[in-house]
């Protein structure tokens, strides 16, 4: 009984029944398969987010996106004031979490290719891709660098999912993707 | 010198001090279950998009305290009840160190306390995670603090107590298997606690205006040694439950200590590694590290949890089977005692443990899959499927069995324990699911407006989001009305409860030590066969592997990444 | 107890089974090497944006 020591004194050489060493076994099979589906993914995926980031001060990382933002707007939001970039197709894309949005807003050419650089300003964020639900840790302090290919166009929302203070619920920004 | 007295139930010899301890911190588990499980409800009534309770900070406060107080105080008060209980009663021995062991627990209630009164100020709602650079108050970490040197002390107590039990001989051979379970679930603890030690120190210290900055990759990468890892206590002391439920209630004993042990021995070695789960869609990490960590070293402790997932029914079934129960595959499941809330409470606890909480975070811990679910309410959807109905239901259920023996008072509302299993494993493991769904299309955790009514910019939801908000709403109401019966009978049974007539000739079920003896002289089950038990394993792996790849399907078809 | 052999050697794996102690050691030390301390590596050897 599990509650009572073991009654033999030597325990460890009494034989398994059989149903428990095939479950083991087909357990043991199931996890190597889980396991090697990882490695597999990064060979034959599309989906992998690729490991490349670098150390930076949120000022610096803010320059950068702002004279990238410049150089590259093609119209404001709506009437929020919110420039909108379009930067070359397979060029770079940049975008800042700070409290509480996400800038700026940017526009992409289904199907093209761009190195996406994302980053905070100041507290944790979490960039959420909706409806596609494509999920990213935003730090400040760490400059994070993914190629991201759209496979499909239209208007996506970028939410917020790291709590990140009072105005959490209000931090939205936003992908166009247009077709080609 | 240590006092004893003996369990007229069990037989067992009882250390006074112990006694006292694991019902102090029981009790203080259920008083802190009661707070947090309210908290819980208000969060649930908020996300409800039609109901929207609360305001928003009072919102984020509440979410806050809740996994404060469920997460943290409550689970942990009971583990350490349940160190005690494994050790000193279990071993028959005197608990090592009494005084250390009511240090612990002052230090523990403090430490609560002053987090909680950080938090109820409301200039604390940084979540449970407190990540930086948002800034709680330094009392909220140093309660934390002084809650986690409690806890320490209280693994130290068990520690203390296993080694005085072996030199003073109070029991023969190796440890029960129960105790082998909580011996896993203490050294996690204490790993837990060291994790959090080293990153807590620094935080508080940030927060005093000692230290200027805090790394914030760094502060997760740690912070999760200990986040992740007190789930993974939870995971051994809820299975130890199970073994222990399996053998009070039918004389079970384990298909074979050899497996079983082995498997809590890959815990020991390799579950802790799973805190890198929370870390995969983070900055700076090679997937080397992410692979091998996300998956415990090649999924052996998932290979743990399966053969438990096996052994602890088939124990059952081995058991009934002697008994007779022999007809077809399942006549050792259905003559087994549905309406004894002890039974009931934990055989639910491993088929939603399993079903919901375990296919769920294996799933979620794929380095890929995780791009799909991160940050989304799927998160919180999976961990009230393994840290709700899996460990607190088992908690529950033992309760059942722990609170009328070691009170010797009868349940006061036996009636209503009878169906508190039910309709606390049901409705929350509705919420768990409705949870899961909703994150299925992007529902953000931690969220107060999922309508973004005043954001800049919008972004609808579809309206099954809203939906399954609503439905996680229904299904919260539902289990926290569970969590409430069960507490009031708990807390009724102890201070009203009539006292236990003395039953000389106890049933079998509820005297295991009567039997004991009785009992063959195989260690082990041996070679008992449990075809049943087999086949509802095969069902599970089929569920399992059903899943896992319709996920990898949903994420073939998102956004090429590279 | 008394029913099997008394004298018959205990395996290796069940001693190291019966010594919470040493799997004490082993339990902290494989996370905090594995996971921890490979982990915090990575993260101080991240480069520096140029
Ligand atoms: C009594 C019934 C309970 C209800 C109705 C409930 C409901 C909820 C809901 C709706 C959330 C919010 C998700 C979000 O907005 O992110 C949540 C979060 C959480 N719950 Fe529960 N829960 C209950 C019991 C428990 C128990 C018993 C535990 C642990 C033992 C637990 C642990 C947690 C944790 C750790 C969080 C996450 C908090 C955070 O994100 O900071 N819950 N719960
Ligand atoms: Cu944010
Ligand atoms: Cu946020």
């Amino acid at each position: 009984m599990a509650i009572f020591p073991p009654e033999q004194r030597v325990w460890w050489n009494e034989p398994i029944e059989k149903s428990e060493v095939m479950w083991i076994t087909i357990a043991f099979i199931w996890a190597l398969v889980m396991f090697f589906m990882m490695p597999y993914w990064h060979i034959v995926g599309e989906q992998n987010l690729s490991n490349e980031a670098y150390k930076i001060k949120p000022d610096v990382y803010a320059e950068k996106v702002e004279a990238w933002a410049a150089k590259y707007k093609v119209r404001e939001e709506g009437d929020t004031g919110i420039p909108v970039v379009h930067p070359p197709a397979g060029g770079d894309v940049y975008m800042l979490g700070r409290l509480w949005e996400w800038w700026p807003v940017v526009e992409l050419e289904e199907g093209q290719s761009y190195r996406f650089h994302l980053s905070s300003l100041d507290w944790m964020h979490g960039w959420s891709l909706l409806p596609e639900n494509i999920n990213i840790q935003v730090h400040p302090g760490y400059e994070m660098i993914f190629t991201v290919k759209p496979t499909s166009s239209g208007e996506f929302g970028v939410i917020c999912n790291e709590f990140c203070g009072i105005g959490h619920h209000t931090m939205v920004g936003k992908i166009h993707v247009v077709a080609k | 010198m240590a006092e004893f007295r003996t369990c007229p139930d069990t037989g067992f010899k009882i250390d006074l001090n112990a006694d006292k301890l694991i019902k102090w911190n029981a009790v203080t588990a259920v008083v802190f279950l009661l707070v947090g499980g309210l908290f819980g409800l208000l969060v649930a009534l908020t996300r409800w998009p039609a109901v929207h309770l609360l305001d928003a900070d009072l919102f984020y406060l509440a979410l806050t305290a809740h996994g404060l107080d469920v997460l943290l105080v409550w689970m942990i008060f009971f583990e350490i009840a349940l160190l005690y209980f494994t050790s000193a009663i279990l071993l028959n021995s005197r608990l090592a160190l009494p005084k250390v062991g009511w240090l612990a627990y002052w230090m523990m209630l403090v430490g609560a306390a002053i987090t909680n009164v950080a938090v109820l100020r409301g200039d604390s709602s940084v979540m449970f995670t407190s990540y930086p650079p948002m800034m709680a108050a330094q009392d909220f970490y140093m309660g934390i603090l002084i809650f986690a040197v409690g806890a320490l002390l209280g693994c130290l107590v068990f520690f203390a107590t296993l080694y005085v039990a072996k030199k003073e001989k109070t029991y023969e051979g190796s440890v029960p298997l129960v105790t082998f379970g909580a011996i896993t679930a203490a050294i996690i603890a204490v790993f837990t606690i060291l994790s959090g030690a080293i990153i807590l120190l620094p935080t508080w210290f940030w927060s005093l205006g000692l230290l200027s900055h805090i790394d914030t990759l760094m502060y997760r990468v740690i912070w999760w040694g200990m986040g992740h890892s007190s789930q993974q206590i939870n995971v051994a002391a809820q299975i130890s439950c199970w073994y222990a439920v399996a053998a009070i209630l039918f004389n079970a004993k384990p298909l074979s200590e050899k497996v079983s042990r082995t498997a809590f021995l890959l815990y020991i070695l390799f579950l802790q590694l799973a805190s890198a789960h929370h870390l995969l869609v983070d900055p700076a990490l090679s997937s080397e590290w992410k692979i091998f960590n996300t998956s415990y070293a090649l999924y052996l402790a998932v290979l743990g949890s399966m053969i438990h997932g096996l052994t602890v029914p088939g124990a059952v079934e081995a058991a009934q089977r002697k008994k007779g129960y022999n007809k077809g595959l399942f006549e050792w499941l259905t003559k087994c005692p549905w309406s004894n809330p002890v039974f009931a409470g934990t055989a639910l606890s491993v088929v939603l443990f399993g079903f919901l909480g375990g296919i769920s975070g294996v799933m979620m811990g794929t380095e890929q899959l995780n791009l799909i679910t991160h940050n989304t309410i799927y998160v919180p959807g999976h961990f009230h499927g393994t840290v709700v109905v899996g460990s607190t239901l088992a908690f529950m259920a033992i309760s059942y069995w722990i609170v009328p023996t070691l009170w010797q008072k009868e349940l006061v509302f036996p009636g209503l324990a009878k169906w508190q299993p039910y309709l606390f494993g049901i409705g929350m493991g509705l919420a768990a699911t409705f949870m899961m769904g909703a994150g299925t299309l992007g529902v953000p955790r931690r969220h107060w407006d999922m309508t973004f009514a005043d954001a800049a910019m919008g972004y609808d939801f579809p309206a099954a989001a809203n939906l399954m908000m609503g439905l996680n709403g229904v299904a919260a109401v539902m289990g926290s009305l569970g969590a409430l019966i069960f507490i009031l009978n708990m807390v009724g049974t102890i201070l009203w409860g009539k006292a236990k007539v003395p039953a000389p000739a106890a049933p079998a079920e509820e005297a295991p030590a009567a039997v004991a003896s009785a009992a063959t002289s195989h260690g082990s089950a041996g070679t008992m066969e449990v075809p049943g038990t087999f086949v509802l394993a095969l069902i599970f792996l089929v569920s399992f592997v059903l899943y896992y790849f319709v996920n990898w399907k949903y994420l073939s078809s998102v956004w090429g990444l590279s | 107890m008394s029913d099997t052999g008394s004298n018959e050697k205990i395996p290796f794996m069940q001693q190291l089974l019966d010594s919470p102690f040493l799997l004490l050691a082993i339990g902290i030390l494989s996370p905090m090497v594995l996971y921890i301390l490979w982990g915090v590596m990575e993260v101080i050897a991240t480069p520096i944006a140029q």
